[in-house]
């Protein structure tokens, strides 16, 4: 009987389910919906070009830039600037989030941390991070060290907010069940702490990555024999919008990426997230 | 034995919450406390569970004072409170990490058929309904095979259905090991279905108001006329321990606005 209750009561309640709001689409048809606008745009200035309408020379048609794009690739030249820039972006990215970690954990964890260490950082963050750009070349000179400085500074503080933000809002609910289980204080961290900042941790690093990318290209603009960056500046000054224009589409595709990476590697361990829709 | 000793909790912003409470309960009983909001009821468990210090009187079970988490004693919180990032055999194995992975995962099987969720076993806890997950933590509470288990209004978001079966799980797995039960409740036929004593508490400073027991054969009929009687006199006990001071006050009121005009 009591049996009977059970199962009736629990097939009435049952299957939450992944949450619905994903529209249920054709796949095929959701991509096309967001290609639509750039591709008739494209497709448009370049019927205008062609067509004599307009002169496309300080805006060269998209067949103009895929033709430069293919000619750098081909050459290897993009290769080599996009490995720089990478380069420089995965460095300062790995010294800015590692210290963002240790520091936000430090800070959002310990209270006496956070009263010591809190309002320089705040202090600090409050400096456009381009305004160290002097400084780091009086420092570092002219070479890697000032641009990965620089990439490092300004992917450190959207991370340090974060960690240090999510530890401080980690739901004392929960932090009680790991009392009541008697956890020590590494147990309480590594079994509740940890996994619960896990989501906003991973949301911080990825601001933090696409912060990196707007940094190189500020630190490719100070000075660089190579990068995503100097070809820009090599397209303005030699009057190459084609270039310029590639390397923007590279940049793009370069930031595109490496944010996927950093969502696809972390997947795996943000798979019982209660979310309401599938992430961007 | 577990024993409450002259229990008060005085809050840092001076909310009186306990006063003064003093309570035996037997092993193996089980034991209701029923008192309207702001009775220090919540209060209670949470200083029985070590969660929070009283400010003075002591808590012992068989003679050792407790004052923080105890390995013998559990809780059930109102809400499940289930860890997001576990599956359901994960939190229900939660507190057994001590113990080698084949007995944990024997026992948390066991615990999951005791409240009839063997086949959601590799779930989300996301994936359940609220009842489930409110079964999921009883199992985890009671996995551990606790003396004393504390429940907190466990049931008091779930529907009238829902709650019903959920008291059969709750006896079924009581009559496993026995252990002693407070729960809190403010549902008088919850405290009947349940307990072998009804404890009436009052507010303002939280207090016991009454205690009736309550002898009934098991499994209850919750339409048998004992019944019936037994949950009108909580009831009675219940209404005469909310109203009592109010009248009190309000006679107190009564007579300064007289005086005024």
């Amino acid at each position: 009987m009591a049996e009977a209750v059970a199962r009736t009561g629990a097939q009435t309640k049952d299957r939450a389910g992944p949450a619905p709001g994903a529209t249920s689409w054709v796949p095929g048809t959701r991509w096309a919906l967001g290609l639509l606008l750039p591709l008739s745009l494209a497709l448009l200035w370049e019927v205008a070009v062609r067509s004599g309408l307009a002169e496309g020379r300080l805006m060269p048609p998209p067949s103009r830039i895929a033709a430069t794009l293919y000619a750098l690739t081909v050459s290897g030249e993009l290769w080599t600037h996009a490995f720089a820039t990478l380069w420089r972006v995965a460095v300062g990215f790995a010294l800015g989030a590692a210290g963002g970690i240790v520091l936000g954990a430090f800070s959002g964890a310990v209270e006496a941390g956070r009263r010591l260490l809190d309002p320089t950082l705040q202090a600090l963050r409050a400096i456009p991070s381009i305004a160290w750009v002097p400084l780091f070349i009086l420092w570092f000179g002219i070479f890697e060290a000032s641009k990965v400085a620089l990439i490092a500074v300004g992917t450190f503080f959207p991370v340090y907010l974060g960690v240090a933000g999510a530890i401080l809002s980690v739901d004392r609910k929960l932090v009680e069940v790991g009392r009541v289980f008697r956890l020590s204080r590494f147990g309480l961290a590594r079994r509740i702490l940890l996994p619960a900042v896990l989501p906003s941790t991973l949301v911080a690093l990825r601001s933090g990555l696409g912060l990196g990318f707007m940094f190189v290209v500020a630190a490719e603009f100070m000075g660089a024999s190579e990068g995503l960056g100097y070809l820009l500046v090599d397209g303005q000054q030699l009057g190459k919008p084609d270039q310029i224009l590639a390397a923007i589409i590279a940049f793009a595709l370069l930031g595109k990426a490496a944010d996927s990476v950093l969502v696809l590697v972390t997947r795996p361990l943000l798979r019982w997230q209660d979310v309401a829709r599938e992430r961007l | 034995m577990l024993s409450l000793e002259r229990l008060s909790k005085t809050y840092a912003d001076g909310t009186r919450a306990l006063s003064d409470l003093s309570l035996k309960v037997r092993e193996s009983e089980i034991v209701a406390l029923i008192g309207g909001s702001g009775c220090g009821k919540t209060t209670l468990l949470r200083l029985i569970a070590g969660l929070d210090r009283a400010t003075s009187g002591a808590v012992r079970l068989d003679g050792e004072t407790l004052t923080e988490p105890h390995p013998a004693v559990g809780i059930v919180f109102q809400e499940p409170r289930l860890l997001p990032w576990l599956t359901v055999a994960d939190n229900v194995g939660f507190g057994l990490s001590d113990l080698p992975s084949s007995e944990r995962r024997a026992r948390v099987t066991h615990a999951l058929e005791m409240v009839g969720l063997a086949e959601h076993a590799g779930r989300w806890p996301r994936e359940l309904s609220g009842g489930q997950q409110q079964r999921v933590a009883i199992a985890r509470a009671f996995v551990t095979a606790p003396k004393v288990l504390l429940l907190d209004e466990p049931f008091s978001a779930l529907d009238a259905f829902t709650r019903a079966s959920l008291h059969e799980h709750l006896l079924a797995l009581w009559e496993e090991s026995r252990p002693t039960v407070l729960i809190v409740t403010h549902d008088v036929h919850e405290g009947v279905a349940l307990a072998d004593r009804a404890v009436v508490m009052q507010p303002k400073p939280g207090r016991i108001y009454d205690e009736l027991p309550l002898h009934l054969a098991r499994p209850r009929d919750k339409t048998s006329p004992a019944f019936e009687a037994a949950a009108r006199r909580v009831l009675t006990a219940l209404d005469r321990s909310l109203h009592e001071p109010r009248q009190a006050a309000q006679e107190r009121d009564r007579e300064p606005a007289g005086l005024w005009w």
